[in-house]
This record gives structure tokens, C-alpha cells and sequence, in this order.
């Protein structure tokens, strides 16, 4: 079945390490390869502080791998690359810009018609559900809304690969399930390949075509499980309940 | 989604009551104790000799040869040229080098050094360099000011969050823009507290400045009541370039609000 996939991102051989207190270098990602398929939602699991930032980042050009590369459709990156998206932790807003504004930072910053870009950023902002905050400053919304606002900047790059580096860590459990939902609507209006990276394992669970468990510190890969539960997905059905044992038993705890 | 205050609440007015009542005790005493010589020297002048000076001074050229406004708009002029030189100058300065290593490593060993220089030392220098005139004391002015400008901006630009410069550059934008874009707004309210502290050092500097041979200005009256021996026109000079300076910071603070409006994280 996985024959019938593209690959759309080769990731071979990164490694990465940084210096420690002492001095010496210290390995946070070791010697990961990885294909992320075309259209598939991978998420990538592990606990807290286990390097998963780090490879996302090599992935998303912000950092050079020590050795190996990363490859998005034959072309190697080296630098940020707009064709892939990024919906951060922290959410990353401009405070001092309205939601539109903040959504339409990147092709506006890259020139682009701003009629063009408007009306893609307002299909977005309809997408996610934030019709009528568009002249809203960041501060007037909720977690969950800058989330949302987060997201739909990311859509509104028109990305090939969207990157979710934990973006519900800081929310509430009620929120955060809710924006779990959202995604699954999202996704299934707008497929698009997406590498979302969680430290939880319902969450995985939830949204995931494909998980990758990760090791602790350094990261390394531990396994991989593929999710043939049909969305959107019953946290009570047998197979679920039965993956999400299996994967926490599976995992490292993180100290 | 603003709750709209109302203009003047019952705590509004209490609050206001006592500012007043505060400026009322104040002088009473003052004006009691000048009376009765109780203040050190008997020279002190009371409240209303105070005042009667300031009468005096809006219609007399005495003791020093100007109207009080001339030398208000005098020293305003001055003190606002010199400010203003430094907030254009010191506020890039400060973004540039706390942006750009490479600008950092080559001001920043110089500025370190000029920066514990008093402003009024380099005074005998101004003298020969520029002579006497508006623009050397404005130049005087402009030391002052320039160091809270530059210190706060560069301190501001440092401290851009990092998850934002990421944003950034995860949809491309060059690191100039990001500095345009993401570092200068992620700077505004440490560039407004740097520009609050500029504009009152270059107000406070002024009489030090104005000892230059100056014609006209506040510093330049204080000085010359100084000589003449009239405390009174002293203690005016001193009361006006109180009051004005507070006027500064009332309306640098609204100014403030307006631009800050987006707030920070």
C-alpha cells in the first residue's frame, strides 16, 4: 500500500549535536532517516525535551544538520523555505499585528498582490472559524483562537508541507480537544501533507495516518506504527485503545 | 471589546482632591516657614514672592534682560533640538547595533567609553569646537540624550523573542526585514522608555548647558538671579522647569499610549 505513495520529503542520515556544559558536544538527534509521503499526516511522538524540536527545525531549514540532508521534492534545503509552512508552540503572533496582518505576513513580505493575498487569507480565517476578528490584535483572543490564527498564516503560504511543532502543548484539555477536531475538519477540507509533532499519545493517536515514536535524548527512532483506524476516530474503539497501550508502554519516560 | 471609561469617576475626584490638597500643605508650610525666617538663611523667598516674580516677569525684562516667555521658548528650543538630534541619531544607532554583530563590535568599545563622560565636561571643548551659540548648547543637550536612546534601543532589539525571528524567517523573509518587521515594532515600548528618559535628562541638563554665555533661557535666568541676588526669580526658574518637565512626561505618556497601542505579549 505504501508503494502507491510519493515521497515527497527524504530526510537521510541527520545527525545533530551541541556543545554542553562542559564543552563537549552533545548528540540531540542521532542518525534519523525518515520519508514523509505525499498528502499523509505524520506525527511525530516522543517525550518532552527529547530533540524532536531540533530535527523539526533542520526540517524546516532553520538549523544545518551536523551530517546528512534533508531533500523536499529533489531540492535539498539549507535555508528556510516557504513551500513549507509552520505552526509554532508559542504561536508565534505579532502582537503589534492585527489577525490579518499576522496572516498574511509571508506573501506580503515576499511581494505579492495584496488582492491576491487577502482573499486567500480570508478563505483561511473562514476555514479555521475566525470570521470577524480579522482587525483583532492577538491579545484580545483566546489560546485556542491565536492557534487558529496560527494555523490559518500557515495555509495562507500555501505550503507543500505543513510542520506542527506541539501547537496545542499550551492549551487547556478542553481546548486542546476541540482543536484536535478542528484539525481533523481542516485536513479533510484542505489535504496537504503535514508532519505534526506531539508529546501525546491520544493526540497522536487521534490524528495520525502514520506515528513516529520516538527515543529520549538523544532522539532516535524507535519505532514506527501505522494507524489503519478510519477517522474521525473513537478514542473508546478496541484497536485504538489497544495502540495506545502498546505505544505507552513503548515510550520512554521523560525525566 | 474596550470598556469605555467614564471621563470622571467618584474615585477620579477623590483621588484628585488629594493631588490638590497635597500642593495646598505644601506651600502652606512653605509660606509659613519663609515668613518666619524658620527656612535656613533668611533669604528664601516665600511662596508669594514666588509668585509675585513670576507676575512681575511676564510684562518686565528684569533682572536679566528678557521676558519670562523668551526664555521658556528659549530654552524649549534648545532643549528640543538637542533631543530631537538624539532620538534621530541614537534610536538607529541603538536597533543597528543590537541587531547587526559586526556594528556591535565596532561602536560599541567607543561608546562605552564616551558614555561615562558628564555632558557638561565637554563643555570647554563645544567652546572651541562650535563657539557659544544655540547649537553648542544643543550639542550639550544632545550628549545627554543620546546615551538613554542608543542604551535602550539596543537592550530592546536584543531582547526579541527568538520564536518570532523564527516566524520570520520560516516564511522567508531576509534578515533585513525581519529587523524592519519583527525587531524594530518588538523594540517600540523600550525605545518610547529610553526617549522618556532622553527627554527628561536634556530638560534637566539645561541649566548647565545654558552656563554657557548664554542671552536668554531659563538656566540663563537662574544664573543671572544668581548674581543679582534675587532668590525669588531662582525659585521661579526652577518651578518653571519643574512644571515644564512634567508637562513633557504627561504628554509623552498619552503619545506613548496612542502608538503602544497593540501591547506587547
Amino acid at each position: 500500500m505504501e508503494q502507491k505513495y510519493l515521497t515527497r520529503l527524504k530526510i537521510s542520515n541527520i545527525s545533530k549535536s551541541f556543545p554542553n556544559k562542559e564543552g563537549k558536544r552533545e548528540l540531540a538527534v542521532d542518525n534519523i532517516s525518515l520519508d514523509v509521503y505525499d498528502g499523509e499526516f505524520l506525527v511525530l511522538l516522543g517525550p518532552g525535551r527529547c530533540g524532536k524540536s531540533v530535527l523539526l527545525n533542520m526540517i524546516a531549514g532553520l538549523m544545518k544538520p551536523d551530517e546528512g540532508k534533508v531533500v523536499l521534492d529533489g531540492e535539498e534545503i539549507t535555508k528556510p523555505n516557504p513551500q513549507m509552512g509552520m505552526v509554532f508552540q508559542k504561536t508565534g503572533l505579532l502582537p503589534w499585528l492585527t489577525v490579518m496582518d499576522n496572516i498574511t505576513f509571508g506573501p506580503r513580505q515576499r511581494g505579492e498582490s495584496k488582492k491576491i493575498y487577502t482573499e486567500r487569507a480570508q478563505k483561511y480565517i473562514d476555514m479555521v472559524g475566525l470570521t470577524g476578528f480579522e482587525k483583532s490584535y492577538p491579545y484580545q483572543l483566546s489560546g485556542g483562537m491565536k492557534q487558529r490564527v496560527g494555523i490559518a498564516r500557515a495555509y495562507t503560504n500555501e505550503p507543500k508541507i505543513l510542520i506542527m511543532d506541539e501547537p496545542f502543548g499550551a492549551l487547556d484539555a478542553q481546548t486542546r480537544y476541540s482543536m484536535e477536531q478542528e484539525v481533523q475538519n481542516i485536513v479533510e477540507k484542505d489535504r496537504r501533507t503535514i508532519i505534526f509533532v506531539t508529546n501525546n499519545i491520544e493526540e497522536a493517536l487521534m490524528l495520525g495516518d502514520r506515528i513516529i515514536l520516538f527515543t529520549n535524548y538523544p532522539a532516535r527512532i524507535k519505532k514506527i506504527y501505522d494507524v489503519n483506524i478510519s477517522k474521525p476516530r473513537d478514542t473508546m474503539d478496541r484497536t485504538f485503545l489497544m495502540l495506545r497501550k502498546e505505544i505507552s508502554e513503548n515510550t520512554d519516560l521523560a525525566l | 471589546m474596550k470598556v469605555k471609561r467614564k471621563f470622571f469617576e467618584k474615585n477620579d475626584l477623590k483621588y484628585t482632591l488629594m493631588t490638590v490638597l497635597t500642593f495646598v500643605v505644601f506651600l502652606m508650610l512653605w509660606q509659613v516657614l519663609a515668613m518666619n525666617n524658620l527656612i535656613v538663611g533668611e533669604y528664601t523667598p516665600s511662596p508669594s514672592e514666588v509668585l509675585e516674580a513670576f507676575i512681575f516677569k511676564i510684562y518686565n525684562v528684569g533682572p536679566d534682560g528678557n521676558l519670562l516667555i523668551t526664555n521658556i521658548l528659549t530654552s524649549l528650543q534648545i532643549s528640543m533640538s538637542g533631543f530631537v538630534l538624539a532620538v534621530i541619531i541614537g534610536v538607529p544607532l541603538g536597533l543597528l547595533m543590537g541587531w547587526y554583530r559586526l556594528l556591535d563590535r565596532f561602536v560599541r568599545p567607543i561608546f562605552e567609553i564616551i558614555r561615562p563622560i558628564p555632558a557638561v565636561s565637554w563643555i570647554p571643548l563645544m567652546i572651541v569646537w562650535i563657539g557659544v551659540g544655540t547649537e553648542a548648547k544643543a550639542v550639550i543637550i544632545f550628549l545627554t540624550a543620546f546615551i538613554p536612546c542608543v542604551l535602550n534601543s539596543y537592550t530592546g532589539i536584543r531582547q526579541t523573542s527568538q520564536a518570532l525571528i523564527n516566524v520570520a524567517k520560516v516564511y522567508g523573509a531576509s534578515n533585513f526585514y525581519t529587523f524592519l518587521h519583527v525587531g524594530v515594532p518588538s523594540t517600540v515600548p523600550m525605545i518610547f522608555a529610553g526617549m522618556r528618559i532622553a527627554l527628561a535628562s536634556s530638560w534637566s541638563c539645561l541649566v548647565a548647558a545654558e552656563m554657557l554665555a548664554a542671552s536668554a533661557g531659563l538656566g540663563y535666568m537662574i544664573n543671572m538671579g544668581r548674581n543679582f541676588g534675587r532668590a525669588d526669580v531662582v525659585v521661579l526658574g526652577m518651578i518653571i522647569i519643574g512644571f515644564i518637565g512634567y508637562i513633557f512626561t504627561t504628554v509623552f505618556t498619552v503619545i506613548e499610549k496612542i502608538v503602544v497601542r497593540g501591547g506587547t505579549i
